[in-house]
């Protein structure tokens, strides 16, 4: 390895110095030679990561491949890196699915390529760093600067509607989290003078405080989750960005949003945590049924996964907000299944989209007759995203439901629906789009996949299999992080 | 045989300044000027850096003071007039007004600003006040063909003198109060038993001051100003004297009157937050760049305050540690709208803007940086110019104006992301921008001032460790 560069600072800064470099080497007439660049900066950021997974020790909560530097002495703010089990997954995703958004945007972006590469592999830098700070400041200079390449993937190469769909976005997401810089300079008075977010787990806090600092946090990552009622910049974002920019959206900057509850609002106040947890759930629920029924009546594909993920994402926090062990890691399984889930579902989308040039079910029908390779994988992500045993989303959903039966038999029955719901408007959507008779000309003059589409939805599909089969790996590395966590929850915290 | 040797750079700005207005005569080629005033500019930091120390030292019975918080203050008073003058020079050309008679009286201003930032007395420091103010007047009426700058001129000189007889008013009062117009003394002898005659003086102190800097309520002057001057002048004005007015701000307050810091305080809050909320709801409906940029310096004004009112060293430090990063970010910004300005063609609407990316994607990078940084979004320097002020707000305990602060900051970031989303969203203009060619070395400053920002935004600890060091040192 480098001598002092540890290997989580080289997954924020491969893609960064590669996302660089690829700005630096002009505009449109080297398109290709940027691409190249930008798959092989990807590729490297993904190589570099991967040490995490192999020298990562399960057995321990402890925060591993710890890197400390003094960053600004004079506030007592330091370059503090470190992941557990909890985080460590999401750095690996996160890495993994730039590749695939690389790959992904290949053919499709004809225009400003350089720009485009460059914007998500800096936002991949940027995203490691936030599941990698342990510093407060940092965790919020990653946390915010990721909205910029996020803005301008959207704003630049996203639909008719971009220009609101990218400041609504970014706008909604700012609000939460300034409220959430108050409550960081607060704690760090509260903490005599740290920003280290291991140090505030331990820090005393009375009930008003923290309630008062739960409800900024809340603001700061309900909004990114999205939880309901303050998802509607989801839909939006989602329906205009480019496939590329969905698919991050969808797999890994929702998962920051509930990252944050698992780092900041649970250990941090825990009993403010304990006691609007009912609020959570409820809300939580809400998501669940209501955004279920909202996704039932959607006619733009896009606009459906997009009401599915905030379903999906009901499911992971009411795991986190039960505080049993198989609700926050079956909360955690479905972050990780959902990205693969649902970034692969808007490939998908993106694949009819680039032939086709339309997001309406309506205007498909037949599919399977000229695509049948296509079919064959769209059936398995959909049936993922429906939660069918044996694939990723099936192990998480399950989890929690378990764990929620043994806190309150209804949360379980409420939770219990969305199998009933993702199942009737995902296979609905499936059966309107890819199964009956070629419905038009365009559909008919549909080619199946290429071999580079081919390549990104196999890797997903081994991906959606490996972990709907065998999930022992990926909970057995979060196993002590999250016992460690509870623990944190079920100690007051009040002075 | 009183001591110079403090005053130096002051005695050979001044003199340097009226070898400009002669050069200007027996040459009638401007270059001679922007030479000499660079120069001038150069050497003044020169000797500045050759008589800092880290102690405070006065001259001229008292009238005057050296300390570090002043000397770092001028250096970045004389950085950012050469930057201006570089981003100005093809604007000047392109007009006629690449004459002596700006450079003088842009020597003459940074002159005034000297004087500001090392007074020690009420009389010096109104006297710097009113050298900066009547040569700015005259450099916004510079184009003198121009309807909109001479209106905007003659408005300067109303509202400004208006400003100064209240500033002067409130220094009679507080003179009555204490018997002194030593700001030291004035400190020692402030008398509370007479809390009206100090409110007052107070009051008009603070209004005064509140139209120097341009904080709301007072203001008005500074959207039609920044407007109507050319812009090579509303770039000038619209950065460099923020420095010496923050100095303004704390030689009164603080130097002055910190004994009454609880009535200012109260008074700075109500200032600071009308600033904020004026300045960032009027920026929204701006479709005039310069007006838009106009009405968030007033919400940059605002911030300001906030550092200064939470009355600790945190406090002062982070006030001024936003006034360098605010300087460093209008510089690039407004030089932007120079730069991409030509003969007879104004680049000031945000329209104007359309398309950059397509055209020249390293402008609008810079561009973005600047307005994503005045934003305060990380990584750039302006977020933790708005980090400093909020941790200082927090730790005297204005919680509630902490949050008016960053919800303000919120409305303030949809602004800046309009100009981001003009240059990148939408198509160029059939006639895009062209920016002045012959012009490599002012290509190379903007690039300079964007990485600047970028750059410091990645380690900002030196500057943050420099104004803080600077502001305990000055103010023990």
């Amino acid at each position: 390895m480098f001598e002092g560069i540890g290997i989580l600072s080289l997954t924020i800064w491969v893609p960064i110095v590669a996302g660089i470099f690829v700005l630096a080497t002009g505009g449109d007439r080297n398109a290709d030679g940027q691409r190249a660049i930008a798959l092989i900066g990807a590729a490297l950021g993904f190589l570099v990561a991967l040490p995490l997974w192999t020298g990562f020790d399960a057995s321990s909560a402890a925060m591993q491949f710890q890197e400390r530097a003094a960053w600004i002495p004079l506030f007592n703010i330091h370059y503090h890196l470190g992941v557990d089990g909890i985080s460590m997954p999401f750095v690996l995703l996160n890495s993994f699915t730039t590749l695939l958004v690389v790959l992904a945007g290949w053919q499709v972006i004809q225009d400003k390529v350089g720009q485009y590469m460059a914007a998500f592999l800096i936002q991949s830098g940027l995203l490691n760093g936030v599941f990698a700070s342990l510093d407060a400041v940092l965790f919020y200079v990653f946390f915010e600067a990721m909205l910029i390449p996020l803005y301008l993937i959207i704003g630049v190469w996203g639909g008719p509607n971009r220009v609101y769909a990218a400041i609504k976005f970014f706008l909604y997401t700012l609000l939460g989290s300034l409220l959430m810089l108050v409550a960081l300079l607060y704690l760090f008075f509260e903490s005599h003078g740290s920003f280290d977010i291991l140090t505030w787990h331990r820090v005393p806090l009375a009930l008003t405080a923290q309630i008062l600092l739960f409800v900024a946090f809340f603001f700061a990552f309900a909004v990114k989750v999205p939880m309901w009622p303050v998802h509607t910049w989801l839909p939006d974002a989602h329906v205009e960005a480019p496939t590329g920019g969905s698919v991050v959206l969808a797999a890994i900057t929702l998962k920051v949003g509930a990252y944050g509850f698992l780092r900041f609002v649970l250990p941090i106040v825990p009993d403010a945590s304990r006691e609007l947890a009912g609020l959570m759930i409820a809300l939580s629920l809400v998501a669940v049924v209501y955004i279920g029924l909202v996704a039932l009546v959607q006619s733009d594909m896009k606009k459906l996964i997009a009401y599915s993920s905030i379903a999906h994402m009901g499911f992971v926090t009411l795991g986190f907000f039960i505080f049993e062990p198989l609700g926050v890691e079956g909360g955690l399984i479905q972050m990780i299944s959902h990205g693969f889930v649902s970034g692969a579902l808007f490939l998908c989308i993106g694949v009819m989209y680039d032939r086709v040039h339309s997001r309406q079910i309506a205007d498909y029908g037949g599919v399977v007759n000229t695509m049948p390779k296509f079919a064959a994988f769209f059936m398995l992500f959909a049936m993922a995203n429906a939660g069918l045993p044996a694939t990723s989303g099936f192990v998480g959903e399950f989890m929690v439901i378990l764990g929620a039966v043994k806190v309150n038999f209804w949360y379980a029955a409420a939770a219990g629906l969305t199998l009933i719901f993702g199942a009737a408007y995902t296979l609905w959507m499936y059966k309107r789009v890819v199964f009956g008779p070629v419905a038009n000309e365009k559909v008919a003059e549909l080619e199946d996949l290429n071999s580079r589409e081919f390549l990104v939805l196999g890797l997903l599909a081994v991906c959606v299999l490996a972990m709907g089969l065998y999930p022992m790996p990926v909970t057995e590395v979060m196993h002590a992080s999250v016992n460690n966590l509870l623990d944190h929850v079920a100690h007051s915290k009040l002075p | 045989m009183p001591d110079l040797l403090p005053a130096l750079p002051e005695i050979f700005v001044l003199t340097l300044a009226c070898a400009v207005l002669l050069v200007e005569a027996y040459t009638k080629n401007g270059y001679w000027s922007y030479a000499l005033t660079q120069l001038t500019l150069l050497g003044a930091a020169v000797l500045t850096v050759f008589t800092t120390s880290a102690d405070t030292v006065y001259a001229f019975n008292g009238l005057f003071v050296d300390d570090l918080m002043g000397d770092v203050l001028k250096l970045m008073t004389y950085l950012a007039a050469i930057v201006s003058v570089v981003y100005s020079r093809t604007y000047l050309t392109d007009r006629g007004m690449f004459r002596g008679e700006y450079f003088a009286l842009l020597l003459f201003a940074v002159l005034g600003m000297m004087v500001m930032i090392s007074a020690a007395h009420f009389l010096s420091l109104y006297l710097g006040l009113e050298l900066l103010s009547l040569s700015l007047y005259a450099m916004v009426a510079l184009q003198r063909d121009s309807k909109v700058a001479t209106e905007a001129a003659m408005k300067y000189f109303v509202l400004g003198a208006l400003a100064s007889g209240l500033l002067l008013y409130g220094m009679s009062l507080i003179y009555g109060l204490t018997g002194s117009l030593h700001l030291a003394e004035v400190a020692a002898t402030v008398d509370f038993r007479n809390q009206t005659v100090l409110a007052f003086g107070l009051v008009f102190l603070l209004a005064g001051l509140g139209f120097k800097l341009g904080a709301a309520p007072f203001h008005m002057w500074v959207p039609d100003i920044y407007h109507g001057a050319p812009t090579a002048v509303t770039l000038f004005l619209g950065s460099v004297p923020k420095l010496a007015a923050f100095a303004f701000v704390m030689r009164l307050l603080v130097d002055g009157l910190h004994p009454a810091v609880g009535d200012w305080q109260q008074m700075l809050a109500v200032m600071a937050v009308v600033s904020l909320v004026v300045g960032n709801l009027a920026a929204i409906v701006q479709t005039n760049i310069k007006r838009m940029l106009a009405y968030s310096t007033i919400a940059h004004m605002g911030f300001l305050l906030l550092g200064v009112l939470s009355g600790s060293y945190a406090g002062y430090s982070a006030a001024m540690f936003y006034v360098v990063t605010y300087v460093l970010m209008s510089l690039g910004a407004f030089g932007m709208v120079v730069y991409l300005s030509r003969g007879g063609f104004e680049a000031e609407r945000v329209d104007d803007f359309r398309g950059l990316n397509a055209t020249h994607p390293w402008l609008a990078a810079v561009m973005a940086m600047m307005m994503l940084s005045m934003a305060g979004l990380p990584p750039f320097l302006g977020f933790y110019a708005k980090l400093t002020v909020l941790q200082a707000l927090v730790g005297a305990g204005w919680l509630w104006l902490a949050v008016v602060a960053v919800l303000m900051s919120l409305i303030g970031a949809y602004y800046y992301l309009r100009v981001v989303k003009v240059m990148y969203f939408d198509a160029p203009h059939a006639e895009p921008l062209v920016p002045a060619t012959a012009a490599g070395d002012v290509r190379a400053l903007l690039s300079l001032n964007g990485a600047a920002v970028l750059l410091l935004g990645i380690l900002p600890q030196p500057l943050i460790t420099l104004c803080a060091y600077a502001i305990q040192a000055s103010f023990r």
